[in-house]
């Protein structure tokens, strides 16, 4: 075989692959959506799940997904940007940094449902938090936290030397530098990442089934005070997730319309989520434009 | 221009003995000295790059150093701002107004203030043009807006990029042009009005016509800056320096005035160097 057939025929199955793994995506999606899609209505997307009868909807559960991802995102951004910040601009090779990049190296290949039951001994049970968005909270963290600060890490690696040279030649401190110059040039790959890591840990169940809880208690949509009990804001509520609700209808939902709930909340679940995928790269172009333009 | 050289080899000045080194005397009495190095040396690790630095600039005088790659010259310019701190170990002194700049005690980002540095390759802050030269002066107290204006235009006039830039202060500075963004940053270097501006090819990543625009500004800086340039080009050292250093192996083998060194250096290693017989 000479060289140019061995190139036509590598290229060849190179494709073949890449369009088997593009045919898949596709097929999936097209199958929640195709199976999905006929059942949403807004009185879907805003009632509450009914557990007897037929006509119930996801609207706390939605509800509850955006908050929990919000309450993660609260709580898992600093600390993620405060151990990149660390680990990019800071730490020396040494055993110290060794030890933390392994240890974020672990922590990213822990399954989800042991970080939940990890979770559900700590929090639900030993610290009292009962499953709450508290809890759930916490949970999703630790499964976030590596996937976050590495991705943080490459936006600050991304960032040329030439910029913290350029600003310690001019007399700043490298604290000054990483604030004010390294940070807002790493801002739009920063903000692509934590929306693409806001999508997975939207879809995240099995960490949340021994946190968060599976029930889903009637909300007052009226009162904002986090501190009652059917306040939306309560985050000691227990509080079943959209992703959870899909798992839990299909292993044990007795609705008679379980499977048009499932497939509608799982058409839901990948909208939400592809459009976090779409969103952070559209978004992460727009603010580099932005930065790089008038 | 006045002060063209012509280049044409000049063997036949070099004697059979000609010294190894040749350091120009750089008396006190009679130059106003705005910095020295004693005894440098650097070491990347445990490798030696740079010994013997012993070099003395004239105040108000483009200095340029020259030599083949690896010769030492960026290892020693980048020691004098201490930009080699946590990077190589530098030992010797370094006098600057008569404090010796290279001990613990020096607060380095105040000294990085007096002696500024501009890089090989343009590197403007992902801002405005306005708070590129900003920047580091609001960061150290400087809030009033006419006074910050003053100092945009005076050191973009100095940089001689002002008539360029002056109706779109407030773009990017990532858009500008690699000349534009190169004049910039010394525009952004000569905001903090230091004493000296140290330069490590600042034209080698640009096009012929925005290198001489560099050149052409600094030959205006020279009045009020000392300027230290590290370059690769021997006709620009030729062009805007007033004394040249040579350097091969991590040493100064030649330093004297610039005409000196391209029409008659002493050293025979420098003749060999400048009539392109290596590096």
């Amino acid at each position: 075989m000479n060289a140019k057939t061995a190139d036509k025929l590598a290229t060849g199955i190179i494709y073949t692959i890449s369009g088997i793994v593009a045919l898949i995506l596709v097929a999936m999606l097209s199958f929640i959506l195709v199976r999905g899609v006929p059942h949403l209505s807004w009185h879907f997307l805003t009632s509450p799940a009914k557990a007897f009868e037929a006509g119930g909807g996801i609207g706390i559960q939605l509800f509850n997904s955006f908050y929990l991802l919000l309450l993660t995102m609260l709580i898992s951004f600093p600390i993620a940007l405060a151990a990149a910040i660390y680990l990019n601009e800071y730490a020396r090779k040494g055993r110290f940094t060794t030890i933390v990049r392994t240890a974020i190296e672990i922590l990213s290949s822990l399954p989800s449902v042991v970080v939940g039951l990890f979770g559900f001994l700590l929090f639900v049970v030993k610290f009292h938090f009962g499953f709450s968005i508290l809890s759930g909270a916490i949970a999703l963290t630790f499964f976030n936290l590596p996937l976050l600060t590495r991705s943080i890490e490459t936006s600050l690696a991304q960032i040329p030397n030439l910029q913290r040279e350029a600003g310690s030649a001019l007399g700043l401190s490298r604290w000054e530098t990483v604030i004010h110059v390294i940070l807002p040039a790493a801002v739009p790959s920063i903000v692509t990442g934590v929306v693409l890591s806001a999508g997975r840990v939207f879809g995240e169940a099995a960490a949340l089934i021994y946190t968060a809880g599976q029930s889903a208690p009637a909300l007052n949509f009226g009162d904002w005070n986090p501190f009652n009990i059917s306040s939306p804001l309560n985050p000691m509520r227990p509080a079943e997730t959209l992703a959870v609700h899909i798992w839990k209808i299909n292993s044990e939902g007795i609705m008679p319309d379980v499977s048009a709930v499932s497939a509608g909340a799982s058409a839901v679940l990948i909208i939400v989520v592809l459009l976090f995928n779409v969103s952070a790269r559209k978004l992460g172009a727009m603010l580099h434009k932005k930065l790089t333009s008038a | 221009m006045a002060n063209t050289i012509d280049l044409k080899p000049v063997s036949e000045f070099i004697s059979e003995d000609a010294p190894a080194r040749y350091v120009y005397d750089m008396s006190p009495e009679k130059h106003e000295i705005a910095l020295s190095t004693h005894d440098l040396q650097v070491y990347y690790g445990d490798n030696l790059a740079l010994s013997e630095g012993d070099l003395a600039f004239e105040r108000y005088k483009i200095t340029s150093l020259i030599g083949a790659s690896g010769s030492g010259k960026s290892t020693f310019l980048r020691s004098l701002n201490r930009m080699n701190d946590g990077v190589a170990t530098v030992k010797g002194n370094i006098t600057y107004r008569g404090v010796d700049i290279n001990t613990k005690a020096i607060d380095v980002y105040e000294m990085r203030r007096h002696i500024g540095m501009v890089f090989q390759r343009p590197n403007p802050f992902a801002k405005s043009i306005y708070n590129n030269i900003t920047f580091a002066l609001t960061q150290r107290g400087v809030t009033d807006k006419q006074e910050l204006d003053e100092i945009v235009e005076t050191s973009l006039r100095q940089a001689a990029l002002w008539d360029e830039v002056k109706d779109e202060l407030n773009k990017s500075a990532l858009a500008l042009s690699g000349g534009q963004a190169q004049r910039l940053v010394i525009a952004r270097a000569l905001a903090l009005k230091p004493d000296i501006l140290l330069l490590d090819e600042p034209s080698s990543a640009l096009d012929p016509i925005s290198s001489a625009q560099v050149e052409d500004t600094l030959l205006e800086l020279k009045n009020q800056y000392t300027i230290i340039i590290v370059t690769h080009n021997m006709q620009q050292a030729a062009r805007i320096s007033d004394y040249t250093a040579f350097f091969h192996m991590g040493k100064v083998i030649e330093y004297d005035l610039t005409r000196k060194i391209f029409t008659r250096p002493k050293v025979a290693l420098t003749n060999d160097y400048i009539s392109g017989n290596f590096g």
